[in-house]
C-alpha cells in the first residue's frame, strides 16, 4: 500500500486553477521532491496531502485513509495521529511555550503532560535549539522557529513527514542538518518524506523528483 | 583555472617532484578531473625554463629517479600576483549544458525529456557531493560547497530557460521545409 495516493486530483481558488488532475503515489520509505516554480501547485499539493485542504475533485488516500472524504475534525485527528508537518515559518501557536508547541501532537493525543513535554525538550535537543523551554515563539528568530516546527514534526513518529522549504530560515548547514535529521528519523522508522523547495540542495536529498509547472505534473524522475 | 599559477601554489608548501604535485592536486581537488602526469611534467618543464622554479635535487629511493622541483623567488612573486588578484566572474560561456539547452530551445526536440534527464544529473551530482567521506578536511568541504553552488547555479539558469522553453505540448519548431537537405 502506498503511503500517499492522488488520483485525478484538481484544486481552485477561486477562478485560480492551482492542480489539475494530478496523480502521484509516494512508496513507504521514499523520499520524494515536489519541485516546480512560484504557483506552480506544489504547497497546494502538500496542504492537500496534509488534509488541511479539501480536494475539490479526485481521491486522495494517506496510508490507507481516504481523506477526500473525511470531513475537518477527522483530517484534524489523522494528521495529528500520522503526518508530521513543517512549514516556512515554523507557524508555531504562538501562546505556548517552545516546548509546549513541540509536546502538542502528544498532549492532544492523550499523553501524560510529564511525558510529552520530556519528548519534546529531547527533540528540541535533537534538532539544535538552544533557547530555555519556556521561551515564546515571538522571542524566536525565523531559523530558530522552523528548528521547533522540525521537533514538533518529529516528536509523535509521523508515518508521513510533509516539509514546505523546510530549510528556508536556516543557513546552509543548519538547514542540511535540519533536512538530515527530518529524512533520516523518518525513513528509519518506514515512513516516507515530501519535500516542496525551491532549494536544489534539498531536491537532492529526494529518491525522486516530481515537477510541477502550471498545475500539472511536467515530468517525474528517480534520482536515487 | 590557470594550472601554471596552480603549479606554483603546489609547489608553495614543499620543493616536490611530479608524482607528488600530482598526488596533491587531486587531493585539493577531490572532484575534478585528475591531473595527468604528462601535464604536471610539462608544466615544471615550463616553470623551469620561465624562471619560476628550480630543480633542487634528484632523488632515487629505490625506483625510477625523480627530480624535486622548489619555487624560485621569481616564481613566489608571481604566485603572490596571481591570488591577489579576483578571479574573473565566469561569464556567458559555451559550456555543454548552455549548447543543449539552447538546441532544445531551437529545436524543441523533447524538451521535457531534456530538462528531465538535465535536472536529474545535477541532482545526483549534488546528492554525492553533499555526502562528504570521512575524515574530510574545512578545504575539501569547501571545493565541494563551491561544486554545488555551481551545480545549483546551473538549475536555476535551466529553470528560467525552461520558462522560454516552449511547453510540452508546444510543437517543435523546426518544420520540414527547414531543414537541411540530406
Amino acid at each position: 500500500m502506498s503511503t500517499v495516493e492522488l488520483s485525478g486530483v484538481s484544486h481552485a481558488y477561486g477562478r485560480t486553477q492551482a492542480l489539475s488532475d494530478v496523480s502521484m503515489t509516494v512508496e513507504p520509505g521514499e523520499v520524494v521532491a515536489v519541485t516546480g516554480p512560484s504557483g506552480c501547485g506544489k504547497s497546494t499539493l502538500l496542504m492537500l496531502a496534509a488534509g488541511v485542504l479539501r480536494a475539490q475533485s479526485g481521491r486522495i488516500t494517506v496510508a490507507g485513509t481516504d481523506l477526500a472524504g473525511a470531513d475537518d475534525a477527522s483530517r484534524a485527528r489523522f494528521r495529528r495521529r500520522e503526518i508530521g508537518l513543517v512549514l516556512q515559518f515554523g507557524q508555531l501557536v504562538p501562546d505556548l511555550s517552545v516546548r509546549d508547541n513541540v509536546a502538542l501532537p502528544l498532549l492532544l493525543g492523550g499523553h501524560r503532560p510529564a511525558d510529552a513535554r520530556a519528548a519534546a525538550d529531547g527533540w528540541l535537543e535533537r534538532v539544535g535549539l538552544d533557547v530555555a523551554p519556556d521561551t515564546l515563539p515571538a522571542d524566536l528568530s525565523g531559523g530558530q522557529a522552523q528548528l521547533a516546527a522540525g521537533a514538533r514534526a518529529l516528536v509523535a513518529g509521523p508515518r508521513l513527514l510533509l516539509a514546505d522549504e523546510p530549510t528556508a530560515s536556516l543557513d546552509a548547514t543548519s538547514g542540511r542538518a535540519l533536512l538530515d535529521l527530518l529524512v533520516n528519523t523518518t525513513v528509519q522508522a518506514g515512513g516516507s518524506v515530501v519535500l516542496v523547495s525551491h532549494d536544489n540542495a534539498v531536491a537532492a536529498r529526494a529518491d525522486r523528483e516530481i515537477r510541477l509547472r502550471r498545475g500539472t505534473i511536467a515530468h517525474q524522475v528517480a534520482l536515487s | 583555472m590557470s594550472l601554471t599559477e596552480l603549479h606554483l601554489a603546489l609547489l608553495a608548501g614543499a620543493p616536490r617532484h611530479g608524482y607528488d604535485i600530482k598526488q596533491e592536486h587531486d587531493s585539493w581537488f577531490p572532484d575534478t578531473r585528475p591531473l595527468p602526469y604528462g601535464q604536471v611534467y610539462a608544466t615544471l618543464a615550463r616553470l623551469q625554463r620561465d624562471g619560476l622554479a628550480e630543480v633542487v635535487e634528484t632523488r632515487v629511493d629505490g625506483g625510477p629517479e625523480r627530480t624535486v622541483y622548489a619555487l624560485t623567488a621569481d616564481g613566489a612573486v608571481r604566485l603572490r600576483a596571481w591570488l591577489a588578484e579576483p578571479a574573473a566572474p565566469t561569464g556567458a560561456g559555451a559550456e555543454e549544458i548552455v549548447r543543449k539547452t539552447v538546441s532544445v530551445l531551437h529545436t524543441g526536440i523533447d524538451v521535457a525529456g531534456f530538462v528531465a534527464r538535465q535536472r536529474a544529473a545535477h541532482l545526483r551530482r549534488i546528492r554525492d557531493l553533499q555526502a562528504t567521506p570521512p575524515g574530510a578536511g574545512p578545504a575539501e568541504r569547501l571545493v565541494r560547497e563551491h561544486l554545488i553552488a555551481h551545480l545549483d547555479a546551473d538549475l536555476r539558469w535551466l529553470e528560467l530557460a525552461t520558462e522560454l522553453l516552449p511547453s510540452p505540448d508546444d510543437q517543435p519548431t523546426v518544420r520540414p521545409d527547414e531543414r537541411e537537405p540530406a
